[in-house]
């Protein structure tokens, strides 16, 4: 199988010369530079590595970067607007939804995906959604209220 | 302090004695080196810490030279910057520690630069441990800063020739009547090097005029994370960096007796690097040298090992033998008479308890960037002992300490679980061989299995009490899992609390609330035994027994507060459903928990937890919001080893060692929270990371027991369903 030559990463096209049996993950991180997303497991059970690929949350340890040469690959770092937050970024600072910081990409990501699919997420809806995110510091109830306030404002067109 | 409690001192555990080292090579012309012109002002922490820290302080010896604790410095343009050994993982130290610098120097805490952590740039810190970094660091640059905005003024003063008394400091000025004269802080430093070294004595703003401290400001750097720009340890680069792996074996305690890397020499790009027992390899990508590592051939041989369903009876049976990880063996204070005490009884409760060993499961895995240039080596890692390590490694390296610097980005995380070297000398011993930089990220399963645990221990109570429920004799002994709340809280005539050091047949080490947890957990379910046995509620059976000593009183402020808060005694669990509560103090803070739970015994998860209510005393508190956080976080930790997290393990071999096998606590795990925080301004500020973790185990298992009248002594209560 040749190298994959390139990723189409937040909206660019980046150029790469990766064996095809590598992470995404380690892709993203080792090759480009994009070190949001985290290792935490490498068996895809913390979500620390989420990414959105065509507009769904992957566990990007666990996907080969040859199945997403081509797909359109969306990380943290894209997502705010030059100075201006996206709303789920602007939601878990204003809740306080971290301590140590190392899930916050992955909840961020995993929580795009989530309000994007299901603008009006019930409180149920978030916590199975959101379940395969592990915060070890316990932050949950946190991020549950910061999803739910980036819900209403993504809704009011703060987008 | 070490916890006392009624003039009993408690040996801290060893595995927090750590050798500490003083620095005196500090020069003035360093100073200045690091922080570039202006005013510094240092503060001598030797006495301080000494008095704050019997144990680590009397480690040093009397002799040394002081110590620097911590400085600040106001630059040339006005800028504030606070240097301290702490470490930032996750308890907004950064935070907190700005708070006090900017309520001192009269500025916005968003100005001011907190520089922790790095070995070449800020004062000696025996570590990030032991919750002492608000009661004792906070403090410290509390009085540098004071002492800074007081020299402020003296050169204003100086400066305009105005009366002194006249002049006062806000918004990052110093100012007179009316506006006039008026100095920003770059005015008065430029072009200065002026440097002022301070003892102890310098007074400070006390709690109760506190302006920033004692408000929620958001956390320092909580832009950076949400965007996925901060910079953690595995997120470091280096020019030219290649990655590392070290070959592992399957069982723990093996040595290795042959080994066959040519088929790994063969791979393109690929280096070995042996040295003695560690066989490592090197390569431009991650992928690569993992793969690398897989035609390594190697045979090992490990002695036979202790297995989990022996531990116990194993702990009990090399009791006095071995070190154990706990630390020293002893008493947590002996009064009175136990057989007395037991004579006196009316009810008695005899119980054990078992406490499973697990694993801090940090989010960021142990990591490692290390970079050698001209005999001089600088490692990037995550550790809460940034100068331990920097040791650590001279003497693994056979350089210097001098000639290496350890910097630890904010870290994703520790709980007590990154004390140790090993990820950085491996790092560091790759790097020299290759002449490369090296990055080495341990792998979840390395994570689970070459690290260390919180000890497991057992712990073996005798307690009675007069019919009418006043406490007669408590008879207490752990063995292995440590000392830490090993006496009890409780007004009692006749006490016994011992550790008993034994053989751990695994790592074990520091963890959020080391013992803490273990003999709360064991005390807080004899005394709900007790309360049971002598007919009285387990809220009033423990305010009965608790008497007007001062930390009595404040145990029993918590659980008063938790109480009403949860509307204890005011209504009856709906069917399958059960509360509990529990209180213990530990690090000088007190704490109240109060848990609901609904018991389904045929269930995979048989206990959910549906509501924690938790009250929390740390003396004057620093910052509501994050403290909030700390025992929200702290109570769903807790909730991890209260129902199903251990390490199972068999003749050497960890057998879970995954996340698919090794159950953390998730979003669905997390029941209400509900926080009450006593606010004591009149009382010194003590670290709160560590406490609020130890009564929710207890609390569950309390809870447990009135929803099914079946009394569960094992942490975890439910490891695999309901136990059978």
């Amino acid at each position: 199988m040749p190298n994959v030559k390139g990723l189409q990463v937040n909206g660019a096209d980046r150029a790469t010369d990766a064996h095809p049996d590598r992470s995404l993950l380690s892709v993203l991180r080792d090759d480009l530079g994009l070190t949001g997303a985290k290792y935490g497991c490498g068996e895809g059970r913390c979500g620390a590595c989420t990414v959105l690929v065509d507009g769904r949350a992957i566990r990007s340890c666990q996907s080969r970067v040859e199945t997403v040469a081509g797909k359109p690959i969306r990380t943290v770092e894209g997502l705010a607007a030059g100075e201006k937050l996206h709303p789920v970024q602007a939601a878990l600072l204003d809740a306080g939804a971290m301590q140590c910081g190392y899930c916050t990409p992955g909840m961020v990501m995993s929580a795009v995906a989530l309000l994007e699919q299901h603008p009006e997420p019930t409180r149920d809806d978030i916590v199975a959604a959101m379940n395969g995110n592990i915060c070890r510091c316990g932050t949950y109830g946190r991020l549950v209220v910061a999803i739910e306030a980036a819900a209403k404002a993504m809704k009011g067109g703060a987008k | 302090m070490t916890p006392h409690l009624d003039g009993i001192v408690i040996e801290p555990e060893r595995y927090e004695l750590i050798e500490a080292i003083a620095e005196s090579e500090w020069t003035r012309r360093q100073f200045f080196g690091i922080t570039g012109a202006g005013l510094i002002v240092a503060l001598l922490a030797g006495d301080e810490a000494a008095a704050q820290q019997p144990q680590r302080g009397g480690q040093r010896g009397g002799g040394g030279p002081p110590e620097i604790g911590g400085w600040v410095h106001i630059g040339a343009d006005g800028a504030v910057t606070a240097y301290s050994g702490k470490v930032e993982v996750g308890q907004n130290v950064r935070t907190s520690l700005a708070q006090a610098v900017a309520d001192e120097l009269r500025v916005p805490y968003q100005s001011v630069k907190i520089v922790l952590a790095d070995t070449a740039l800020v004062p000696f810190d025996a570590g990030t441990f032991g919750s002492r970094s608000t009661p004792a660091m906070a403090p410290q640059l509390r009085r540098a800063a004071a002492a800074a905005r007081e020299a402020l003024l003296d050169l204003a003063a100086e400066k305009s020739k105005a009366e002194r008394a006249t002049l006062s400091a806000a918004d990052g000025k110093v100012s007179g009547p009316g506006g006039k004269p008026s100095y920003t802080y770059g005015d008065l430093t430029q072009g200065q090097k002026l440097m002022k070294v301070i003892g102890g004595d310098v007074p400070t703003t006390t709690a109760d005029k506190w302006t920033v401290a004692g408000t929620s400001a958001p956390k320092a750097n909580g832009r950076d994370i949400v965007t996925g720009g901060h910079k953690y340890t595995s997120d470091v680069t280096r020019p030219g960096m290649v990655f590392g792996k070290v070959l592992r074996p399957k069982k723990l305690k093996s040595k290795l007796v042959s080994v066959d890397t040519r088929a790994a020499e063969a791979a393109p790009g690929v280096t070995v690097v042996r040295d003695g027992d560690l066989v490592g390899v090197v390569a431009p990508t991650e992928y690569t040298a993992a793969e690398a590592v897989k035609l390594i051939k190697a045979e090992w041989d490990a002695p036979a090992q202790v297995s989990a369903k022996d531990l116990f009876q194993h702990l009990k049976d090399k009791a006095g033998r071995g070190g154990g990880g706990g630390g020293r063996g002893g008493g947590g204070g002996t009064r009175g008479s136990i057989e007395d005490g037991l004579k006196a009884a009316d009810k008695k409760v005899t119980a054990t308890y078992t406490v499973a060993y697990i694993a801090h499961v940090p989010l960021e895995p142990r990591a490692a960037v290390a970079e050698w240039a001209d005999g001089k080596l600088t490692v990037w890692t995550g550790t809460q002992r940034p100068f331990g390590v920097r040791d650590d490694l001279a003497r693994a390296l056979g350089v210097a300490a001098d000639k290496v610097r350890v910097i630890v980005p904010d870290t994703g995380s520790g709980y007590g679980g990154k004390h140790t070297v090993a990820t950085a000398t491996e790092a560091a011993i790759l790097a020299r061989k290759v002449g490369k930089p090296v990055k080495l990220v341990w792998t979840r399963e390395e994570e689970f299995t070459w690290a260390y645990f919180r000890p497991a221990g057992l712990i073996d109570v005798t307690a009675g009490a007069k019919a009418d429920g006043t406490l007669t004799v408590w008879d207490f002994h752990n063995y292995n899992s440590g000392g830490s709340s090993l006496a009890s809280p409780y007004a009692v005539p006749n006490h016994r609390a011992e550790f008993h050091p034994t053989d751990s047949p695994l790592a074990q080490g520091s963890y959020r609330a080391l013992a803490a947890t273990a003999n709360t957990f064991a005390r807080e379910s004899a005394m709900d035994e007790l309360a049971h046995a002598v007919g009285l509620d387990p809220l009033a059976f423990r305010l009965k027994n608790l008497g007007d000593a001062a930390p009595q009183k404040r145990l029993k402020a918590v659980l008063e507060a938790a109480a009403k808060q949860f509307g204890w005694g005011k209504g009856k669990p709906t069917e399958g459903h059960g509360y509990g509560l529990a209180a213990g103090t530990e690090k000088g803070s007190f704490v109240a928990s109060v848990a609901e739970v609904a018991v389904d015994r045929k269930a995979k998860n048989p206990v959910r937890v549906v509501r924690v209510v938790t009250a929390f005393e740390c003396g004057a508190v620093v910052n509501p919001d994050h403290l909030k956080n700390q025992i929200e976080g702290a109570v769903v930790m807790g909730l991890g080893g209260a129902l199903f997290e251990h390490v199972d393990f068999d003749n050497g071999e960890i057998l879970n060692p995954t996340l698919g096998d090794y159950r953390v606590p998730r979003f669905r795990d997390a029941p209400i929270l509900e926080t009450v925080l006593l606010d004591r301004k009149e009382l010194p500020s003590e670290g709160a990371g560590e406490t609020p973790i130890i009564a929710v185990a207890p609390a569950v298992a309390n809870a447990v027991f009135q929803a099914t009248g079946e009394r569960l002594r094992a942490m975890p209560l439910v490891p695999n369903g309901w136990p059978k």
